[in-house]
Parts: C-alpha cells; sequence; structure tokens
C-alpha cells in the first residue's frame, strides 16, 4: 500500500511519530475492527478509530437513536433520533474519513451469526449495553480467537480489559456468568455520566490502534478500573483462572450459545432508554 | 490487622474470613463482588472458608455493565 499525498497530509501527526509512521498508518488502514454496539462506548471509540485511518470499521447495533442516548452516544445528533444507529453512526463515520470503509449489521450479536461477522475483523470493541451481550461478546471472541476490548460503565466508574484469548486473563476469569436479571443497576436506572463513556470508549480505541500497530503494552492481565469521581485509575492485576468456565483447564462452555435471553426493562412499544 | 482493600490500606479484624471481610466492609450485594485475594480470583464457595492474613491484598471487582438491564 503506498500512501497518496493527501493521506500523507492527513495522518502526518501520526506519521511523524517513531512508533507509527508510515509503515504504522499503513498497517492502521488495513486494520479491521468491529464495534458491537454504537451506543456510549462504540460511539467514541469509533470516531477516533475513523480518524485515526482504520481502514474498515464494522458496527454492529439493532436500535435506532432515541432522544436520551444523546448526552452520551456522540455519533448520533438531534436529527438522528429515531433512525437507526448503524445507519447514523456510519454516517459520521464516513464523513470525517472517506478512507475508511464502513459495514454495518443492524442486527445484535447472536451465537448464530457471531463467529460469521467475526471471522473477517482483526479487533473487536465490546460496546454492548448489558450482561447477556458482553458475555456473548466474550465468548464468541474466545470461539474465534479474536482479540477484544471489554469495558463497562456505570454511574460515575468505568473499566476496561484487553483479552487475547487463550493467551490473557478473560473477562469470564473474572466474571464467570451474568448476574441475574436486576441484581446490578443499569444505567438507565442508575444513570451514567456521559462524558465516561467517552473516556472509557476511547481507552477502548487506543488499545485496538496499539492492537494493529504491534505497540507498547496492551490492557492485558489488568482490569483498569476509572473512578471520575476521584480523579483516579487503578490497574487491578489479573492472571487466567484456572477455573475459567471458558478458557480454563477443565471448560464448562465449550461451544458459542446463548447465555440468557437479551432483557429490556422497557415496556412493549416503548423504545428502549439505552 | 491491616489490609489492603482496592488500593488502600484498610484496618479489618485478625482471623477474618472473606464473608467475614464483605459483611465488615458493609459491601452492597456481596453475592455480586468477585474477590482477588493476592492475584488470584476466589471461588465463591470458598468465601467462608478462606482466612485472611495481615498484609493481604484484597480487589473487591464489579460487574458494570451498560445502559441496559
Ligand atoms: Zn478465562
Amino acid at each position: 500500500m503506498n500512501l497518496s499525498e493527501q493521506q500523507i497530509e492527513r495522518y502526518s501527526r501520526h506519521i511523524i511519530l517513531p512508533e507509527v509512521g508510515g509503515k504504522g498508518q499503513e498497517r492502521l488502514l488495513a486494520g479491521k475492527v468491529l464495534l458491537v454496539g454504537a451506543g456510549g462506548l462504540g460511539s467514541p471509540a469509533g470516531l477516533y478509530l475513523a480518524a485515526a485511518g482504520v481502514g474498515t470499521i464494522g458496527i454492529m447495533d439493532a436500535d435506532v437513536v432515541d432522544l436520551s442516548n444523546l448526552q452520551r452516544q456522540v455519533a448520533h445528533a438531534t436529527p438522528d433520533v429515531g433512525r437507526p444507529k448503524v445507519e447514523s453512526a456510519a454516517e459520521k463515520f464516513r464523513a470525517i474519513n472517506p478512507d475508511v470503509s464502513v459495514r454495518t449489521y443492524r442486527e445484535r450479536l447472536t451465537a448464530d451469526n457471531a463467529l460469521d461477522i467475526l471471522r473477517d475483523y482483526d479487533f473487536v470493541i465490546d460496546g454492548t449495553d448489558n450482561f447477556a451481550a458482553k458475555f456473548l461478546v466474550a465468548d464468541a471472541c474466545h470461539f474465534a480467537g479474536k482479540p477484544y476490548s471489554h469495558a463497562g460503565i456505570l454511574k460515575f466508574d468505568g473499566q476496561l480489559l484487553t483479552v487475547l484469548p487463550g493467551r490473557t486473563a478473560c473477562y469470564r476469569c473474572v466474571f464467570k456468568a451474568p448476574p441475574p436479571t436486576g441484581a446490578v443497576p443499569s444505567c438507565s436506572q442508575a444513570g451514567v455520566l456521559g462524558v465516561l463513556a467517552g473516556v472509557v470508549g476511547t481507552l477502548q480505541a487506543t488499545e485496538a490502534i496499539k492492537f494493529l500497530l504491534g505497540k507498547g503494552e496492551l490492557l492485558t492481565d489488568k482490569l483498569l478500573v476509572y473512578d471520575a469521581l476521584g480523579a483516579n485509575f487503578r490497574k487491578v492485576p489479573l492472571r487466567r483462572n484456572p477455573k475459567c468456565p471458558l478458557c480454563g483447564e477443565a471448560p464448562a462452555i465449550t461451544e458459542l450459545r446463548a447465555e440468557a435471553a437479551p432483557v429490556c426493562a422497557c415496556k412493549p412499544g416503548e423504545v428502549c432508554p439505552v | 490487622m491491616k489490609l489492603t482493600i482496592n488500593g488502600a490500606v484498610k484496618e479489618a479484624p485478625d482471623a477474618l474470613s472473606v464473608t467475614g471481610l464483605l459483611e465488615h466492609r458493609q459491601v452492597k450485594m456481596p453475592d455480586m463482588v468477585t474477590v482477588e485475594l493476592n492475584g488470584v480470583i476466589l471461588e465463591r464457595g470458598d468465601f467462608g472458608t478462606t482466612v485472611l492474613q495481615d498484609g493481604d491484598r484484597v480487589e473487591f471487582l464489579y460487574f458494570m455493565g451498560g445502559g441496559r438491564e
């Protein structure tokens, strides 16, 4: 791949970095990242990946933009209310950078479609909004052998973990199974500071970019916990759990299956306030 | 004894089990907390029988989801 003059100008602040350079920029342009969820985390992650010139970005989301999303889901704007999130996000990503090929999947990740879709990508960003989906992303990436960035946000806190399946501690090494429905409050019940999605989502994008570049130290075998009120970042060291039901010595999970039906607190006919 | 809990040094009664510590620290929804002791994730079934020692590093890790559920 040869960078055009326009590309050399567009990516000049990357190219000047010895750790990136022209070669690194070409790696980004050849890179393929899947965003599972185009909401709070997927929006900032995708905007920065597009700006960075990650050549292929997949966006997977079944929902439409709701007014209550706009407090944090920065890929969507007021005129997008009611539009499919994948359409709205794809438009923004393409507008930032026409180098990027954006693929949209207006569906949920399921045990049936996951492996087919993941196959085409180098790195997966978990920007899902519920535990069943988070566990499904973790399981699907394990069976597809795809590295991923897990993240969660709630109230004033966020946390994330990068996983290289079979090599570093996975989501299930720490959290074995989804909590019972309703046991852990959601952002729609408990609230979330909108900017947290930006902090954590851009950290996820940083992990994807470092992975594609092959530079630096990934957030593997450690959970990064961010406490916005305390202005505190902590890294909790993790190691692979031999009793992990997914990647342990005698795993209980040997094939991809749905952990639990997606649960939605909305009444029929209501738009999900995600 | 002194324990390092989520990065901060805290005083706790001697010979406390992990279950005892969850009560002592008044951890909300203890059934939902993952406990890591000195870098190792504990099995929930071992919380009652695992006795903490001075200087132990304990991490309480919480589920953090997203918009829904
Ligand atoms: Zn594991």
